[in-house]
């Protein structure tokens, strides 16, 4: 008998699940996250979860692990001293950027710039040049390079960086500092802007690089912490980090690219609902996790979920894949507030966060949030206890909401729909941004509700994206766990390769792809010792990709192709394709000549072996789970509602809206004129009454 | 006015109560709207000009033609008030002449279309959009030729015409104009997303009607109005003083010998109209620096600069137009009279917001910044390739931001808001050339107790023979500084060529011939100043010149004495800094590095080159 674990770090919780990989059985555990630490956290949910199941942790032979180490070291400024070495001429490239002010006319008044990740006091410029076509230019002075390296090392720098012009046409200089760097500064990791990411764009491909070290000391040194105290405590199990693109990467991969983990904590949510929709059979969602200062959303099409070339973190923007997650700051803490000026209702971006808090948990908060709305207009009730033993005051949560109530001059509850109802259209604008402002139309979706606060609003934003049905999981406070369990092993390999498609064969095209297919694969299936986890490579899928644009364009489309389509096609496939893509992203195609940009391959490890997941269930009628009566309000009225404990619920049972549904770590809230049926694995399938 | 828009359905919208959640909504959901309208032209558009430079303006404005989102405020009106057909369903309105739509757009390159949303046969609502095209033929590669005299010398001009009738693309026109063009592909791809972001508005707007009741949409649109008229009204009473504040600016030469021409306003409050008044500004050039300014786009100006201090979250629309009067004499360099030509107006249009910064500054002090990169300074590199093909290079440039209350101005960004350079590799991958060079100028940017951002040099070797034009200003005036703030540094541009013979060039060219091997530094100007220099932190000195951003000698400007490594000499410092004190006199709200009469007394020692002649205006307008 062998287990697989997946564990979550979240702000407050970290979350661990259990699967027994023989009777597909599963056991859940939800600790507190401890921030100095988040390994120790890591470990206590590990030690719970294995007595919740009654077994030794020796039996578990995988670990999998979404992780905001990477996150927050750039979230908080505490990433490592980076050194930069750029090639001559280019010294101030982080701090010019892309002379971007954000902002309309007169953002730069109020304009607030971050100093550069990699300081420039701790960037040195080297003479040596390569051309735009990967010709030598100028040579490398290895002199002046060592100085240079030498000049750094006195400055103390933690990680160190060499991007130089062009590096993306050929690499030499680059290798060539990095080993004199191994010479003069052995202790010290070394990213180079070729290996990392050898695409076109200076800037990109430097802050990229410069992101890459800037959290790899910490995200090193967390990672070899965990393996020691999960190889001290089991029997060395495999360890796979989540990647900010949904894939699992091998402990070894993550600690030399953890840039491409900086978006490991969202996408832990996406896979987990991912795994929800393969278990009802959606194919087609929007996800949407809500917590406490923001939330996420994607769009799932086909059991996909859509990728971005980039990921943005805080105010550092980086070429790394990222499923493409949307966030918002729009969470139960958001701030609600009227300026003087406009008398316009405005809530968040500002989050009361988990401290000072809403001001109905009394922890020092007094200004009004969305929770303490969803408290007033009772779709959070006080017997609710956040996260098991949070006390709630509805006379708080009243007083503060009253402020905003007096200077509309609305009721109580008017105010609080307001919130309630402005917090949503800010989340509906992130949905929109995913769904409907790419080309899809949002009611051949299904929303699928999770985090803390999703369940409450996931039928009011049904009722916006006309996305039928809203589901909300089980457990849903702990989907990402799900996800970081059930998501496959990941990687990809790209490079820019610019030609006009008249100006290359397909052979060639695929010369480049089976070497980049060589590099993704043996970086999949690097792993630091003999694990027995190990992938063989007969298990190993490759996806070939190609960005095209128009000739002279500046955006480039992702089209998938295959040795099999260029052999026998040449580029009319991804030509049609193309053309098709760019009409439906923007209402027109051209008769304009087609470029290649980039060529990528992504490889991808075998499916999750784990499927349909049979639920503990209720045995009673749908009366028996109901545990109090309630008004809520809505659409400017009050309505007597219905309590319900998810724990009493069973397969079948139709819960007439409006009910509010209460378990652990979420509350599920069911508006007038809808309703919920459990489904044959637990979740709640919300529907309008006239559907 | 509306008696022009032909409707199918004759019955009015009903201006409704809305009650102010589902007010915020739309306001949501048509900021959202416009924000697409942007993505979809960047995305898909070639000019590099348009596509990392933004240099394209997306509006939604209501059936009054008024702009409820978007930038530059409502053309609208200005194209309506002249043009004498009939709009329908379907119609698309294209335009490029200045003169046929009161300065909407204010030169030939810019390309405008005007679209008139229906829903059920009545006219619910506008979108328009332009966007500045690289090439519209004319006497010099990128249509910005600085000598010319009459706008005809400037490209294709065409005044307002249906570029759709009742949905029905005119492909005759599109034939015509592309046909003028150096560049038509450019040209065709940027207007087709042009057109296609108008479309995109279109969608939304219907959409959201869909979603609310077209009269709550219509109400809505109205109210935003007010809402920010309401605003607007209270922000003018609180920083608008009655006393007559007077600011002059100038534009430094015509780039024909002349110069420099001075911007004059004058503003005041009368009752809760803010009263702009341009009286004394210099008359039309001969050359193309005139700037036809429409007055509702520069209260969108002011408006949008106010607002961008207090609320931000306010959606910038033309709801307070009535507070405000803009005074602007005729056949002055901001009202030329046709056929001036416009092309190189660029550099009025930035100078102004520096006059705009200068006039609400006097008048309540927590605006006060210091002058800054306004201008965009434009580089054009063209010719036929050692192949054949025939390339061209519009680049625009970056500067110093200026310093704020709040902080340092950034350094090498853009002034204009969306717009990004264009990386060096792309360029280096597309173009005959190679950037050797991308840098800030260390100590360009004004000293202060805010410093001002530094100007950016770039060198670029040319590796075909080819025709540089240059356009660019501030290299005799100083982008001045406030509060006891030094001017930043003036613009430069200097040909080192590949037989090691230097040339210095002027601001503003044409038809350079360079060879392969040339090297052109060009060297933009930094922002001013803000506040006393000598009371700056020594950790932020120390910092900026370890950093590379301030020379040891440069950080003497702030009093502040360092070793070659950075480090401060503290006693030294204690010292300079009491000199400096007592040996200064008291210090100035701004700084302008010199009446302009001493400027030009400078001018040869200082710039290399000759200060310009006093202008001769052009003779039809006195």
């Amino acid at each position: 008998m062998t287990f697989k674990l997946g564990v979550d770090v979240g702000g407050t919780f970290t979350d661990a699940l259990l699967v027994n990989r023989d009777s597909k059985e599963t056991f859940t555990a939800k600790v507190p996250s401890t921030p100095e630490d988040s390994s120790i956290g890591v470990i206590n949910s590990i030690i719970r979860v294995c007595n919740t199941a009654g077994i030794e942790p020796g039996a578990i032979d995988q670990v999998t692990h979404g992780t905001t180490v990477a996150t927050n070291a750039i979230l908080t400024g505490r990433g490592a001293k980076v050194g930069l070495i750029t090639t001559q001429g280019y010294r101030q490239i982080l701090q010019i950027a892309r002379s971007y002010v954000p902002g309309g006319l007169g953002g730069w008044v109020v304009y607030d710039k971050s100093a550069p990740l990699a300081p420039l006091e701790c960037t040195a410029e080297i003479p040596e040049r390569v051309g735009a076509d990967g010709s030598i230019v100028l040579d490398l002075d290895e002199a002046a390079t060592r100085s240079a390296l030498e000049h750094l090392t006195e400055l103390g720098i933690e990680a160190l960086t060499v991007s130089l012009i062009n590096s993306f046409a050929n690499p030499v200089h680059e290798q060539r500092v990095a080993e004199i760097a191994g010479e003069i500064m052995p202790d010290i990791p070394v990213s180079i802007s070729s290996e990392v990411i050898p695409e076109m764009q200076e800037y990109e491909r430097t802050i990229t690089t410069v992101a890459n070290s800037y959290v790899r000391p910490i995200v090193s040194s967390y990672i070899n912490n965990l393996q020691q105290e999960l190889d001290s405590r089991m029997n060395s199990p495999h360890l796979s980090i989540l990647r900010s693109d949904g894939g699992l990467s091998t402990a070894t991969a993550a600690e030399q690219f953890p840039v491409n983990l900086l978006m490991s904590g969202p996408a832990g949510g996406v896979t987990g609902a991912l795994w929800v929709g393969k278990q009802t059979g959606y194919k087609n969602l929007l996800t949407f996790d809500m917590g406490g200062t923001s939330t996420d959303v994607s769009l799932v099409e086909n059991n996909k979920a859509v990728l971005r070339r980039e990921t943005t973190v805080g105010d550092v923007n980086v070429r790394a894949s990222s499923l493409d997650v949307r966030t918002v700051g729009a969470g139960g803490g958001s701030i609600a507030y009227v300026p003087e000026l406009t008398g316009a209702l405005r809530v968040g971006p500002d989050s009361a966060g988990a401290e000072p808090g809403p001001a109905a948990y009394q922890k020092g908060g007094e200004l009004p949030t969305v929770t303490d709305a969803n408290i007033v207009l009772g779709y959070l009730p006080a017997q609710q206890k956040l996260g098991g033993d949070m006390e709630i005051s509805r006379e708080a949560a009243e007083t503060a909401v009253q402020t905003i109530a007096d200077s509309m001059g609305l009721t109580l509850k008017q105010a609080a729909e307001g919130i309630v109802k402005i917090v949503n259209e800010n989340m509906f604008g992130a949905l929109r941004l995913v769904s409907i402002e790419k080309g899809y139309d949002p009611r051949n979706f299904a929303l699928i509700a999770f985090g803390g606060a999703g369940p409450l609003h996931g039928n009011a934003l049904g009722v916006l994206m006309q996305s039928w049905p809203v589901i909300v999981p089980p457990g849903p406070g702990v989907l990402c766990a799900f996800g970081d369990a059930t998501t496959r092993m990941r990687d990809e390999a790209s490079r820019t390769f610019i030609t006009r498609l008249t100006h290359t064969e397909p052979a060639v095209i695929l010369e480049e792809l089976f070497k980049l297919d060589e590099s993704a694969r043996s970086a999949l299936l690097a792993t630091d010792s003999n694990k027995s986890m190990a992938l063989s490579s007969s298990e190993v899928t490759s996806q070939l990709q190609v960005d095209l644009r128009y000739s002279g364009q500046g955006l480039v489309l992702t089209i998938e192709t295959s040795e099999q389509e260029l052999n026998d096609q040449g580029f009319t496939g991804i030509s049609e394709r193309f053309d098709a893509l760019h009409d439906q992203l923007f209402t027109f195609s051209l008769e304009a000549e087609k470029e290649l940009v980039n060529l990528r391959v992504v490889v991808e490890g075998p499916e999750s072996d784990i499927d349909v997941l049979a639920r503990a269930q209720g045995t009673g009628s749908l009366e028996d789970a109901v545990i109090g009566e309630h008004i809520i309000y809505a659409e400017g009225q009050d309505h007597p509602a219905k309590l319900y404990d998810r724990a009493g619920l069973s397969t079948g049972h139709e819960i007439p809206g409006p009910a509010v549904v209460m378990e652990m770590d979420a509350t599920t809230l069911i508006l007038p004129g809808h309703f919920a049926r459990v489904d044959e694995q637990g979740n709640l399938i919300i529907m309008p009454d006239e559907s | 006015m509306t008696s022009k828009i032909i409707q199918t359905n004759q019955e009015p919208f009903k201006r409704l109560d809305v009650d102010p959640i589902t007010l915020d909504i739309i306001e949501n959901a048509l900021r959202n709207a416009r924000v697409e309208m942007d993505a979809t032209l960047f995305r898909t558009a070639m000019s590099p000009g348009i596509r990392e430079q933004g240099d394209a303006f997306p509006m939604i404005a209501n059936v009054e033609g008024k702009m409820v989102v978007g930038q530059f405020g409502s053309f609208i009106n200005g194209f309506l008030d002249v043009y004498e057909g009939t709009l329908e369903e379907g119609d698309m309105i294209f335009t490029n002449d200045p003169y046929s739509c009161g300065g909407a757009v204010s030169h030939l390159n810019d390309w405008l279309v005007m679209k008139p949303i229906f829903k059920d046969g009545r006219h619910l609502c506008w979108a328009a959009h332009f966007g500045h095209m690289t090439d519209i033929g004319g006497k010099v590669p990128g249509s910005l030729p600085i000598d010319a005299r009459e706008i005809f010398e400037e490209g294709v001009a065409v005044p307002p015409v249906k570029l759709f009738r009742k949905g029905e693309r005119q492909e005759d026109i599109i034939k015509i104009i592309l046909r003028n063009s150096r560049m038509p592909h450019w040209n065709e791809g940027d207007f087709n997303g042009v057109i296609a972001a108008c479309n995109m508005a279109e969608r939304r707007c219907i959409e959201i009607a869909e979603r609310f009741g077209d009269d709550v949409f219509y109400s809505t649109l109205s109210e935003l109005l007010d809402r920010n008229c309401r605003a607007m009204a209270k922000l003018i009473q609180m920083t608008v003083p009655e006393e007559k504040q007077v600011f002059e600016d100038y534009i430094c030469d015509d780039g024909i010998g002349m110069g420099p021409y001075k911007i004059k306003c004058a503003m005041w409050r009368e009752d809760d109209t803010v009263i702009f008044d341009f009286e004394g500004t210099d008359p039309q050039s001969s050359g193309s620096i005139n700037f036809l300014l429409n007055e509702e786009m520069f209260k969108m100006f002011c408006g949008t600069f106010m607002i961008s201090v207090f609320d931000p979250q306010i959606l910038f629309n033309d709801g307070f137009y009535d507070y405000m009067d803009v005074r602007i004499p005729e056949g002055c360099i901001l009202k030329p009279k046709r056929p001036a030509a416009l092309s190189c107006r660029t550099h009025a249009l930035g100078r102004i917001f520096d006059v705009i910064s200068g006039l609400l500054g006097q008048g309540s002090p927590e605006f006060l910044c210091a002058a800054g990169f306004s201008d965009s300074p434009h580089l054009m590199y063209s010719g036929y390739d050692s192949k054949g093909e025939w390339y061209q290079l519009f680049q625009i440039g970056f500067g110093g931001i200026p310093g704020r209350a709040g902080g340092d101005g950034p350094d090498g960004h853009s002034l204009w808001p969306g717009f990004t350079n264009v990386p060096n590799e792309y360029i280096e991958a597309y173009f005959p050339l190679r950037i050797e060079v991308y840098e800030t100028i260390a100590d360009s940017g004004g000293a202060g107790y805010n410093r001002g951002g530094n100007g950016i040099r770039m060198a670029y070797r040319f590796l075909e023979d080819g025709q540089i034009s240059i356009h660019d200003d501030r290299w005799l005036t100083y982008p001045w500084g406030v509060k006891g703030g030094s001017p930043g540094a003036r613009g430069t541009k200097r040909l080192v060529r590949a037989d090691g013979s230097e040339q210095l060039l002027p601001s503003k060219c044409d038809r350079i011939d360079v060879v392969k091997g040339d090297l052109l530094y060009y060297n933009t100007w930094g922002g001013g100043g803000v506040g006393d220099p000598l009371t700056r932190e020594l950790a932020r000195v120390e910092a900026d010149v370890k950093g590379g951003l301030v020379t040891v000698e440069g950080a003497k400007r702030y009093g502040v004495v360092l070793d070659a490594s950075g480090t401060t000499d503290q006693a030294a410092t204690d010292l300079l800094r009491k000199q400096m004190a007592e040996n200064r006199k008291e210090l100035p709200l701004f700084d302008f590095g010199g009446t302009i009469e001493e400027i030009k007394a400078r001018c040869l020692e200082e710039t290399g080159m000759e200060p310009p002649k006093q202008p001769i205006f052009a003779n039809r307008v006195s």
